[in-house]
């Protein structure tokens, strides 16, 4: 694959406007790419803080540090920032930066609506975040909001927390219409389907699911808005409902919610490791219907959150082997990624250190929830610590690891330095480390039976916890390395090449470093 | 696929014209501080009204609201003098439209939300309640003397109802928004045939059927409201009833604006028999409203 990247006699070429006004009015891809993921790291420490105030709490038994209700709230607002306000706008801002300079486009395809999918968010998560200093608190009813928690039981602040949900969507849907529209029309002259990148085509399927699942999601909490504040009776037994509706209705927006988490950092890993193993990526054509399966599938298993609800075994049987047949295509993906590396030249630098550790420690995380799957043991494991070392090994070193590892990879080519190899290495090791210390031992707590969202827990989970305490301080620490690490490559360092890396093939490394405000205002060609 | 090929020129595969980036633009911001002002203001008001309690929830709902129309007005008129003026080719065309599509797809999930719901309840919880599945203990220790039964008019706790009946009003409701579907493509071929005087009627007329429409819902919720004893509070037949009629009211509104502003533009002389897309959102919007009526109808109404 060539470009011929034909300079533009434009008159704004590479005219930046200056000052706030250029963050505030902008309809360019990059400045908005820049955007959502600096507001992706701010609110990843902010969640973070709370993950460190629950740690606290936990670090040994009994009350230590906060109220019970206090603590459900941080458990609650911590997960709600880490999904909707840290892991999918960093997504979201890596598709901005990097879609249409993948596929050859001169930016997204509709430059205002992406500015104002940005601009949504720091208010959604203001109002999110406000509702924590209103009299009686914030939510605490856990990010999964399950009714009758969120109704019946619920604060003065539910009300914030539906309104806030509600523009999260309408931002998410925009944003995922955005990119759609973009991969669909905006592709340069050659670029077909199956030339496309791996990380255009995980993020179509990604924005696709955003699509038919962010409304159901904004159905769902109206309904949480109207059983509480208008006496309808959706969740409420006594009127005809049941909360059980409440889970079903949820997880089917929920489920294809982790995989909208996760399909990205399938995109990323599968364009790191060929760059560091020199090679081209092993099976790409089962990379895209490996994706597409599970995209399928991801709307036929939901109810395997919800084994212990007490639903008729044909429906438990129906979920449980759905569930495991998303290990088919799974499976798929981590073979080619290690397939493609069987026999490659291999080098070590920090985005394929943070690719390799996600291949290894995702998988973990895919077992676990392969464990999780099959309905009769999930009676044991079902809301215990098992369950949050599953999806913290998913979520943490699958999905914020790969988003780490393509905030390395593609660093040189948003700033035109090089990052400081060193420091990275650092920050990388102290991760690794720090986060299995954190996750690996809640596996063990939680089949021992350690309930999940409590603020206590029974003496002898206390020496496993203090050590999960230790380890989640450390990780929490480990991270300030990598703020080190983005602020001294957005000042300075080495210059970067145009390619950057040395097995780097595709659009975005064909173009200078750091890479010019307006790329591709005529198509490349591709051959 | 929903799109339909307008001979919009064929320029696809050969030639590129310049595809038309936007300079830098205040609106989006307008509108983030907009919906920031209507969750914000809503989420107190919401509170404020339940307790009866005085505060600037209100207030600030309705300034979200004025923001967001002054946005809507600055920034559709952006778009429209851009595109009089020959900025947006056929490729700029096909992003509108194939965004227009994907926004109507979530729609449509929207609203699927809502009829899972009252699937779920009628044939799911009900049968439940009364003892269905293996939940006969349920059915003997909650609500022995519970009956289950569709239209829901006696609750499990007790709150009776009387059911909406099916023939009459909804269905002359029916027969207005189905016409006006029909009235609404009589307007377009009028438009692609460039006859402007079967345009200006058929768009009117629609309009018209629309407004009657929403007139005869609003009555009907008067009715169900003081005759029929059907309220939003009325157990889960009631909370289906008034969410999906309601977010369909809505949509349908919505859809009238829309509607309106582009029978303004048609005054005005705005789009030709090859393009028209603004015409053709609310269209596509005007007949996706009136496909989910539809299905409303049938389940809600008549099964």
């Amino acid at each position: 694959m060539s470009a011929v990247v034909t300079d533009h006699e434009h008159e704004h070429h590479d005219h930046k406007p200056a000052g706030i006004k250029r963050w505030l009015y902008t309809t360019n891809h990059k400045d908005i790419g820049t955007m959502y993921l600096v507001f992706a790291l701010i609110m990843f420490f902010i969640g973070g803080a709370m993950a460190m105030v629950i740690r606290a709490e936990l670090f040994q038994p009994g009350m230590q540090f906060v109220e019970p209700n206090f603590f459900n709230q941080m458990t609650t607002v911590h997960g709600l920032i880490m999904v909707f306000g840290a892991v999918m706008p960093a997504f979201t801002g890596l598709a901005n930066w990097m879609i249409p300079m993948m596929i050859g486009a001169p930016d997204m395809a509709l430059p205002r609506m992406n500015n104002w999918s940005f601009w949504i968010l720091p208010f959604a998560f203001l109002i999110l975040l406000m509702s924590l200093f209103m009299p009686g608190g914030g939510p605490s009813f856990g990010w999964t909001f399950y009714a009758p928690l969120s109704t019946t039981y619920s604060g003065d602040s539910t009300a914030l927390f539906v309104f806030s949900v509600h523009i999260m969507g309408i931002s998410s849907i925009m944003g995922a219409i955005n990119v759609i529209v973009t991969i669909f029309n905006l592709r340069a002259p050659g670029m077909t389907w199956m030339k496309m990148p791996l990380f255009v085509w995980t993020w179509l399927i990604t924005a696709f699911l955003l699509i038919m699942v962010m409304p159901v999601l904004a159905g769902v909490v109206t309904m949480v808005l109207t059983d509480k504040y208008f006496g309808t009776s959706f969740f409420d037994a006594a009127g005809g409902g049941d909360p059980v509706l409440f889970q079903h209705i949820f997880w089917f927006f929920g489920h294809p919610e982790v995989y909208i988490m996760i399909l990205p950092a399938f995109g990323i890993v599968s364009s790191i490791v060929p760059t560091f193993a020199r090679k081209p990526l092993f099976g790409y054509a089962s990379m895209v219907y490996a994706t597409s399966s599970i995209a399928l599938l991801s709307f036929l298993v939901w109810a395997h959150h919800m084994f212990t609800t007490g639903m008729p075994v044909a429906g438990a049987l129906f979920f449980m082997y759905c569930t495991m047949l998303i290990a088919v295509p799974t499976g798929v993906k981590v073979f080619n990624w290690v397939a493609t590396m069987w026999r490659g030249a291999m080098t070590f630098e920090v985005p394929m250190m943070f690719a390799l550790a996600f291949i290894v420690l995702f998988t973990i995380g895919g077992f676990s929830g392969l464990m999780l799957a099959i309905t009769p043991a999930d009676f044991q494991y079902h809301d215990t610590y098992f369950v949050v070392a599953h999806f913290h090994y998913v979520l943490v070193t699958g999905a914020v690891f790969s988003i780490i590892a393509a905030a390395y990879y593609w660093l040189p080519k948003w700033t035109g330095h090089m990052y400081d190899e060193k420091l990275g290495q650092w920050h990388f090791w102290c991760s690794l480390i720090s986060v299995n210390m954190l996750f690996f031992p809640m596996h063990f707590v939680g089949l021992a039976g350690m309930p999940r969202r409590i603020p206590d827990y029974a003496l002898q989970f206390a020496d496993f916890n203090a050590f999960i305490s230790i380890g989640g301080f450390l990780f929490g620490a480990s991270q300030l390395i990598f703020v080190w690490v983005l602020v001294k490559c957005a000042r300075g360092g080495k210059k970067a090449t145009a390619q950057v890396w040395e097995g780097a093939e595709g659009l975005e490394w064909e173009v200078p470093s750091p890479a010019p405000y307006h790329t591709f205002e005529t198509p490349p060609v591709i051959k | 696929m929903l799109l339909r090929r307008h001979n919009l020129g064929n320029n696809m595969s050969k030639t590129y014209e310049k595809y038309y980036v936007p300079a830098q633009s205040p609106w989006p911001i307008v509108g983030a501080v907009a919906l920031f002002l209507i969750a914000f203001g809503a989420g107190n008001y919401v509170n404020e009204v339940t307790r009866q309690q005085p505060g600037f929830g209100g207030y600030m709902l309705a300034a979200g609201f004025v923001v967001l129309i002054f946005m809507l007005f600055g920034w559709f008129k952006n778009v429209i003098d851009e595109s009089m003026s020959g900025l947006y080719s056929a490729q700029m065309d096909r992003s509108f439209r194939q965004g227009m599509s994907w926004f109507i797809v979530s729609e449509v999930m929207f609203f699927m939300a809502f009829f899972g719901a009252l699937f779920y309840g009628r044939v799911i919880a009900l049968d439940w309640l009364s003892g269905g599945s293996n939940n006969a203990m349920t059915f003997e220790i909650l609500w022995p003397s519970f009956e289950a039964m569709w239209p829901l008019v006696k609750t499990p706790g007790g709150i009776e109802t009387q059911a909406m009946p099916a023939t009459g009003l909804p269905l002359i409701n029916t027969a207005i928004l189905v016409i006006s579907s029909v009235t609404l493509h009589f307007a377009h071929t009028g438009l692609e045939q460039n006859k402007r005087g079967q345009l200006k009627i058929m768009l009117l007329v629609t309009l018209l059927l629309g407004a009657t429409f929403l007139g005869l819902q609003v009555y009907e919720y008067i009715h169900a409201y003081r005759d029929l004893g059907l309220t939003l509070a009325s157990g889960f037949y009631g909370n289906t009833f008034f969410l999906l009629t309601g977010f369909h009211g809505m949509h349908v509104t919505l859809g009238a604006i829309i509607l309106l502003f582009v029978f303004f533009r048609v005054l005005k002389g705005h789009f030709t028999p090859e393009k028209h897309f603004a015409f053709q959102a609310a269209a596509w919007y005007w007949h996706f409203v009136d496909v989910v009526w539809l299905c409303l109808y049938v389940f809600v109404y008549v099964i």
